[in-house]
C-alpha cells in the first residue's frame, strides 16, 4: 500500500519537474494558430473583412471573433485552407465583403495628380512614391491592389488596370475534352 | 571510339519512327539577309535583358542590342547591320500566342561587322573569359536555351572531370545538330577541346544515337587524333537526349532529384553550342544565327543556316510550302513541341525544328477515355515516376500531394501520353498542375514581403507617434524652466503691460 503510494508520488512529483521545465524551456512566443491563418491570408492588406488588416484578421479568426468567409482576395481557395486548418465547415464567400476581383495594381494619372500625399498616407504597404507638390507614382512590385488609395484621392487620378496575361505569368491552362459518351456506352454494351 | 562500351539503359522511353531522313538529303543553306529582322527579346531562360538602342539608332553586325540583365540573362546583338525600325510588341514563338517586346531590325544589306575582338583566353585566364561570355549572347541551343556562360562558371564550385557532349538528338524530325555535325565536325571538334579545357575536365564522352551513321564517322575520324575525347554510341529510345537520361546511358550515374549533374563532376552541352561557343572565342563572333529544321509536310525539307530575327513565313516558303494544305505548325519535336500561333513569327535561340503538320498528326486524335489504371505509362517514364498517380493528383488540383510524388521531376517528354491507351493528355496536365504550383509560389512570395512591409509601415507610425509626443513633452518641459521660461515671463510682463497701457488710455 505505502510503496505504492511511493511510487505514484514519485513519478508525479518527476512527470510535474518535466512538464514545468519544458513549458519554461519550450515556451512558444504569440500564438502559433494566428500565424497560420496569417500565412493563408493573401496580404493585401485591403480591410475589406472589416478588419483594419491581415493580422487583425487572424486573431479574430483564432479568437472565433471573425467568420471565415470574409476575404474576398483569398477567394474559394482561401476559405478552403482556412476551413480544413480550423477544421470547421466549408462555406461560400460572404458577398457583403465584396466579390473577388482578378489581381490588378493601381496606376497614378501623374499628368492629373496634385501631389497632396494622401494616397501615401493610406496605403498599408508604402507602395508609393512621392512628396507634398511633388507627383507621386506607384512601385508597382510592391502594390498588393488593396484599393485604400482610390478613396482618399481628390482628383481620381488612380486607377486600378487589371494584370494582363503575357509571356512571362502566363500559366498552362487545365486540358479540357469531352469523354467520348458514346464509346463508353459502347464498352459497356459490350460487356 | 569504342563501340562495344557498356551502355546502361534507362527505364522506358519509346521507340517512335524516327522520320529524320526526310531532312538529311540536302545540305545546310545559308540563308540570305531578309528585308527585315524582328529580334524578340526575351530568348533564353533568365531575366529579360536591357535595350540599349533607340529607335533609328545604326547598328551593325554583332553590335549588342540589348544587355544581360544580371547573370541569370543573355544578351541579344544585331545579326546583321541596319537600322533599329520600332521596338514593340509582336508574336513571339511561344506557346501562348501571346505578344511579346520585340526589336525590328531593318538590314542595310551592307552586312558590315563591328570590330571583331577574338579572346586569347589562355592569356587572361578561364575566369575573365566566362565573364566575357555573359554579353556572348550564347544559350543552349538544344532547346532548353539556359546561359552558357552559367554552365561553364560551374568549375568555381564544382570539380568538373567529364564533359559530355549531347549529340543524341533523340526526338523525331529534328536533325539541326545532325548536319552541323556531318558538315562542321572540325569546328565542333576543335570547340570540343577549347570547352574541355575551360571546364578543366579531364575528358570528354560524345554520346550519340546509332541513327546517325555519317555523323559518327565524321566524329571518329577527328576524335581519334584526340585521345581525351571518346565517342559513345547510344540506343535510339527516346528520350536519350535528355541530359540526365543520356549522363546515366554513358557512365550509369544516376543523378538524384534537385541536384545538377556538375556536383557529379559532370557537365553536358549541346554540339551546337559548343560550336557557338568555338566561334565566340576563336573569332569574337556572338550568336546571332543558328541551324534550324524546316521539315514534315513540305516540297523541299531540309536545314538552313539562319540570322536570328529571320520570319519563318520565309523560311517555309523556301522549302516550297505545304504539301497538303492544313497550315499546321509544330516548334520542336512532335513529342515535346508545340503548336505555333502563327508562321508570322522569327527565328529565335529555341526554335530548333519546325515541323509542317503531316496527316496522321491531324486526324483528329481519338477522345481520351477515363484512366483504366493500367500502369503503361509508369512503365514507360524515363523519369521511373508514377504517371498514373499524378495524373489523378493534377486533375484533382492536389498539389502540395502531386509534388510529394515529384511532380518537378517530370521533364514533359510525353512518353507516358504517346503510350497510354486512353489517350489521356497525361503531360498537359503536369503542365498545368507546375505552372499553378510556380504561380502559387510566386503569390506567396509576393504576400510574404507585402506582410513584411505592411509590418514595418506599423512599426514605423508607432514609432513616429511616439516620437512626436516625446518632442511635445520637451518642448513643454523647456516652457517651464530654465532660460526659455525666463524670455517667456518677460514677454508675457510686456503684453501684460501694453494691455494696462491701452485700458487706462481708454478709460482717460
Amino acid at each position: 500500500m505505502l510503496t505504492s503510494i511511493l511510487v505514484i508520488l514519485f513519478l508525479a512529483i518527476i512527470i510535474g519537474l518535466v512538464l514545468g521545465f519544458s513549458s519554461v524551456q519550450f515556451k512558444v512566443e504569440g500564438d502559433p494558430i494566428v500565424e497560420k491563418i496569417d500565412s493563408i491570408l493573401p496580404q493585401t492588406q485591403c480591410g475589406q473583412c472589416s478588419y483594419p488588416g491581415c493580422k487583425p484578421y487572424a486573431n479574430a479568426i483564432a479568437k472565433g471573433e471573425a467568420d471565415i468567409n470574409q476575404c474576398p482576395p483569398g477567394g474559394e481557395a482561401g476559405v478552403r485552407a482556412l476551413a480544413e486548418l480550423m477544421g470547421v465547415e466549408y462555406k461560400p464567400l460572404n458577398q457583403s465583403h465584396g466579390a473577388t476581383k482578378p489581381k490588378a495594381v493601381a496606376f497614378i494619372d501623374e499628368d492629373t495628380c496634385i501631389g497632396c500625399t494622401l494616397c501615401i498616407q493610406a496605403c498599408p504597404v508604402d507602395a508609393i512614391l512621392g512628396a507634398a507638390k511633388q507627383m507621386h507614382t506607384i512601385i508597382e512590385k510592391e502594390c498588393t491592389g488593396c484599393e485604400l488609395c482610390l478613396p482618399p484621392c481628390p482628383v481620381d487620378c488612380i486607377t486600378m488596370p487589371e494584370i494582363k496575361e503575357d509571356t512571362e505569368n502566363w500559366k498552362w491552362k487545365y486540358p479540357v475534352y469531352n469523354i467520348n459518351n458514346t464509346n463508353l456506352n459502347q464498352s459497356k454494351a459490350d460487356h | 571510339m569504342n563501340l562495344i562500351d557498356k551502355i546502361f539503359k534507362f527505364n522506358g522511353g519509346i521507340k517512335a519512327e524516327t522520320k529524320k531522313a526526310i531532312s538529311t538529303s540536302i545540305p545546310i543553306e545559308k540563308i540570305t539577309i531578309p528585308k527585315t529582322l524582328i529580334l524578340p527579346l526575351r530568348q533564353h531562360i533568365g531575366n529579360m535583358p536591357k535595350i540599349m538602342v533607340n529607335i533609328g539608332d545604326y547598328v551593325l553586325k554583332g553590335q549588342i542590342i540589348a544587355e544581360a540583365d544580371g547573370s541569370v540573362s543573355a544578351a541579344i546583338h544585331a545579326p546583321t547591320s541596319g537600322t533599329i525600325r520600332s521596338i514593340e510588341k509582336l508574336l513571339v514563338p511561344h506557346p501562348s500566342g501571346l505578344p511579346d517586346y520585340c526589336v525590328v531590325i531593318l538590314p542595310d544589306m551592307k552586312d558590315q561587322w563591328i570590330q571583331k575582338s577574338p579572346i586569347n583566353w589562355k592569356k587572361i585566364g578561364i575566369d575573365e573569359t566566362i565573364k566575357l561570355l555573359l554579353n556572348s549572347g550564347i544559350v543552349g541551343l538544344g532547346g532548353a536555351a539556359f546561359p552558357s556562360h552559367l554552365k561553364l562558371g560551374v568549375n568555381q564550385t564544382n570539380k568538373i572531370t567529364t564533359l559530355i557532349v549531347n549529340a543524341a538528338e533523340c526526338e523525331p524530325y529534328i536533325t539541326c545538330d545532325d548536319m552541323l555535325i556531318r558538315e562542321r565536325s572540325e569546328e565542333l571538334i576543335k570547340g570540343i577541346q577549347l570547352v574541355q579545357e575551360l571546364l578543366g575536365a579531364k575528358e570528354t564522352i560524345i554520346g550519340i544515337e546509332d541513327n546517325k551513321p555519317i555523323a559518327l564517322d565524321q566524329l571518329n575520324l577527328f576524335s581519334k587524333k584526340q585521345s581525351s575525347i571518346t565517342t559513345k554510341v547510344v540506343p535510339t529510345i527516346y528520350p536519350s537526349g535528355d541530359a540526365k537520361r543520356l549522363i546515366y546511358l554513358i557512365n550509369g550515374i544516376k543523378i538524384p532529384k534537385q541536384k545538377r549533374a556538375a556536383e557529379y563532376g559532370i557537365q553536358m552541352f549541346n554540339v551546337a553550342t559548343i560550336v557557338a561557343i568555338y566561334r565566340f572565342i576563336q573569332f569574337g563572333e556572338p550568336s546571332i544565327s543558328r541551324i534550324v529544321t524546316i521539315t514534315g509536310n513540305l516540297h523541299r525539307p531540309k536545314n538552313y543556316e539562319v540570322l536570328f530575327g529571320t520570319s519563318l513565313r520565309d523560311l517555309i516558303k523556301k522549302s516550297g510550302g505545304q504539301i497538303i494544305k492544313n497550315d499546321t505548325y509544330i516548334m520542336g519535336g512532335p513529342m515535346m513541341g508545340f503548336k505555333l500561333p502563327s508562321i508570322d513569327i522569327s527565328v529565335t535561340k529555341t526554335m530548333n525544328c519546325v515541323i509542317s503538320a503531316e496527316e496522321e498528326m491531324l486526324k483528329e486524335k481519338k477522345e481520351p477515355l477515363p484512366c483504366i489504371r493500367c500502369s503503361k505509362c509508369a512503365e514507360a517514364c524515363p523519369v521511373e515516376l508514377q504517371p498514373q498517380e499524378l495524373f489523378w493528383l493534377s486533375k484533382s488540383d492536389q498539389f502540395e500531394k502531386a509534388q510529394s510524388y515529384n511532380l518537378f521531376d517530370c521533364i514533359e517528354c510525353g512518353c507516358c501520353s504517346y503510350v497510354c491507351p486512353s489517350n489521356i493528355p497525361l503531360v498537359q496536365f503536369y503542365r498545368y498542375a507546375k505552372s499553378e504550383i510556380i504561380a502559387d509560389n510566386i503569390a506567396k512570395e509576393e504576400a510574404d514581403i507585402a506582410r513584411e512591409r505592411n509590418d514595418f509601415r506599423i512599426l514605423r507610425l508607432e514609432r513616429e507617434k511616439k516620437e512626436r509626443a516625446e518632442r511635445n513633452a520637451k518642448r513643454k518641459l523647456e516652457n517651464n524652466s530654465g532660460e526659455k521660461a525666463k524670455l517667456i515671463a518677460e514677454k508675457r510682463a510686456e503684453i501684460a503691460a501694453a494691455v494696462s497701457r491701452t485700458i487706462n488710455k481708454e478709460v482717460n
